[in-house]
């Protein structure tokens, strides 16, 4: 694993073919070098330099756990959060220079509802637009259209202390939708909420994506991430550890996903005499671990393989050896690394 | 750089007018959908001050004939001032500290500084349709008011410049406070507030009390007051206008300036 606070571009284009450039080559959507954030009376930098890029079109996570700084990353992103040092570019404008047109271009979801309490739900979609510009007949129809897309129509006239934090969580992502953002910035758009909300969620946010939005989100929530997100930059104490494809972090792991055989051991308990070798000695196989005799219907051996490549491409092959050794194959377990696994190794900590 | 000069036309000025003017019609909706709200909250106080001042005490003979003459345009100054301190002093904390609603605004594109501006030009035009509103009531509850037509021009613009210094008073208070203070600021800040800016009693009229007429004299709303007095009942021994304009010129300048660079504080960490 390359512990890099650069986007690691070759790594990155291997797995998502990157757009070929037709003139000059596009403008990332969110480029970010060297970014600090020292608030006044800190000891310490809530980010401490940080460099990454968004591409057009791409969903880009930020995963770490609390107090990582994500919150403050995207507030410097967003205007809210004066750099400290270091610059912030949103579709090329530097957002501390330039904020005004910044603001223009991005939408926030914020961690917390920031509702405008004294307006319904509906006049806080069509006052959102018209502070961006928009004009009131399109206003208007827009936000039909979002509510009802939302699953938030019949409501459309209630204030929004009577939310739920899962409501209203859908409502400022609609919000957020009314001026046509490039960038979506969405601040653990999903902490807080039951299943089913956090998979409408979700399905919003792909739908996003599969129209062309740019949408940065952070999480301490590996799932996710790895679900959402092209690439993912873990993040910890205000630095980014690694920065990549889900797939690609998770690859980088050395040794970590695991066969598990369950076998029927018809003789009795123990395992035969040279399997644990035979089994070594496959292709790929790092190391064989007996993880116990299980009792549930008569003995049962159970073998843990630790391997450097896929597993599926393994199974035949240790199917074989165990009936070689007399035992019949009852059950296979595949362990793939996470990327809280892929966390657990960059930091020796657990995410949450 | 050409990226920045191509996206600088969305951004210009016309954008930020728009966007100022979208936030102000906002501000404008609330209020008139809660109207009702809006008038208890600006009548009663002074309705009660007027009323019992005015009216009861004067009807039981307690106060000299000619007392309401004097409180009424302090009452205009009261209304004005605690009007525009309160529209823009009591939703910001919240919004600031508790409520985060302001974020949706400070995002909106337009310069922070204009957020503020807007704040302080609504809570301006609340505080002058509150007292505008205390004239017919003033007529109501006393069978006449003071008023002299020659002193109009002189009311209009103390009117305005009494509601922007409620504004800015608001401003600096809503910035400086986090909610968790809000109770203690408004009993500290407030009450005094209130009862030593000359509203119930005319400043050169404490030459009997010297300490406390230094003490109201270092409140703004004194020379609202005063002039106020000086527009409607010049007979009664006022502080020259064109003080009390210069005071408050120069107070809402220190106000202002204050209240903005709290404002930049709280809007961006
Ligand atoms: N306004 C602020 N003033 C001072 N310190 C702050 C402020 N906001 C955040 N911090 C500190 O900066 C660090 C990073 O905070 P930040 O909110 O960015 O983390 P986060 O990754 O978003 O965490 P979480 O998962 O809890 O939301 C923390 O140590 C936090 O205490
Ligand atoms: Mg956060």
């Amino acid at each position: 694993m390359e512990r890099a606070s650069l986007p690691d571009e070759q790594a990155a284009t291997g797995s998502t073919p990157a757009p070929v450039p037709i003139a000059a080559p596009a403008l990332p959507a969110v480029l970010v070098q060297s970014l600090v954030k020292r608030y006044p009376k800190s000891p310490v930098n809530a980010v401490d330099g940080v460099s990454f890029e968004v591409r057009r079109g791409e969903v880009f996570a930020l995963l770490g756990p609390n107090g990582a700084g994500k919150t403050t990353t995207v507030g410097m992103l967003t205007t809210r959060v004066r750099p400290t040092s270091g610059t912030a570019a949103i579709d090329g404008l530097d957002v501390a220079r330039n904020p005004v047109e910044a603001r223009s271009k991005l939408a926030v979801v914020p961690q917390r509802s920031n509702l405008d309490r004294s307006l319904s739900i509906r006049d806080n979609l069509v006052f959102h637009a018209a502070y961006h510009g928009v004009g009131k007949a399109e206003a208007r129809a827009r936000a039909d259209e979002l509510l009802a897309q939302f699953g938030l129509g019949e409501r459309a006239g209630v204030k929004p202390d009577l939310f739920s934090g899962g409501q209203a969580q859908r409502v400022m992502i609609a919000r957020a939708l009314m001026h046509r953002p490039q960038v979506l910035f969405l601040d653990e758009p999903s902490t807080g909420l039951d299943p089913a909300a956090r998979l409408f969620v979700w399905d919003r946010l792909r739908e996003l994506k599969e129209r062309g939005v740019t949408l940065m989100l952070t999480t301490h929530d590996m799932h996710e991430a790895a679900e959402l997100s092209d690439r993912v930059a873990i993040m910890d104490h205000g630095r980014i550890l690694a920065l990549d494809t889900p797939q690609a972090l998770i690859h980088s792991l050395p040794g970590s996903t695991t066969l598990e055989l369950s076998a029927h051991a018809p003789e009795g308990a123990g395992a035969p005499e040279g399997l644990l070798d035979a089994l070594g000695a496959l292709p790929d196989v790092q190391r064989v671990e007996s993880v116990g005799e299980d009792s549930g219907q008569g003995p049962e051996l159970r073998l843990r393989l630790y391997l450097g490549g896929p597993a599926p491409a393994l199974l035949a092959p240790a199917a074989a050896v165990l009936e070689r050794h007399g035992l019949q194959l009852s059950a296979v377990e595949i362990g793939t690394p996470t990327l809280e696994d892929v966390f657990i190794h960059l930091t020796g900590r657990k995410l949450r | 750089m050409s990226a920045v000069a191509e996206t600088a036309p969305a951004g210009a000025s016309g954008g930020q007018a728009r966007t100022f003017f979208a936030v102000l019609r906002r501000d404008v909706y609330v209020t008139w959908s809660e109207l009702p709200v809006f008038l208890a909250q600006v009548i009663l106080q002074p309705l009660f001050l007027l009323f019992v001042f005015g009216k009861v005490l004067s009807s039981l003979g307690y106060t000299q004939n000619g007392y309401s003459d004097l409180l009424f345009p302090g009452l205009l100054a009261l209304t004005a001032v605690i009007t525009g301190m309160q529209t823009l002093a009591f939703p910001l904390v919240v919004e600031f500290g508790w409520t985060k609603e302001i974020e949706d605004r400070l995002l909106a594109p337009m310069a922070t500084g204009l957020v503020a501006a807007e704040k302080v030009l609504f809570a301006t035009m609340r505080a002058i349709i509150a007292t505008s509103i205390m004239i017919p009531v003033g007529i109501l509850v006393l069978g006449s008011i003071p008023w002299r037509w020659s002193g109009v021009p002189l009311l209009v613009v103390v009117l305005v410049l009494g509601s922007l210094l409620g504004a800015g008073l608001g401003l600096v208070m809503g910035t400086l406070v986090v909610p968790n203070r809000i109770n203690i600021v408004f009993s500290l800040v407030f009450t005094p507030l209130l009862f030593t800016g000359c509203s119930q009693y005319p400043w050169p009229s404490l030459s009997r009390l010297p300490w406390f007429q230094y003490v109201t004299a270092a409140n703004p709303m004194t020379y609202v007051s005063e002039a106020m007095r000086a527009a409607l009942v010049p007979s009664v021994p006022h502080i020259e206008p064109w003080i009390c304009l210069l005071v408050l010129a120069g107070a809402l300048a220190v106000l202002m300036s204050i209240g903005v660079r709290g404002f930049y504080r709280r809007a961006i960490d």
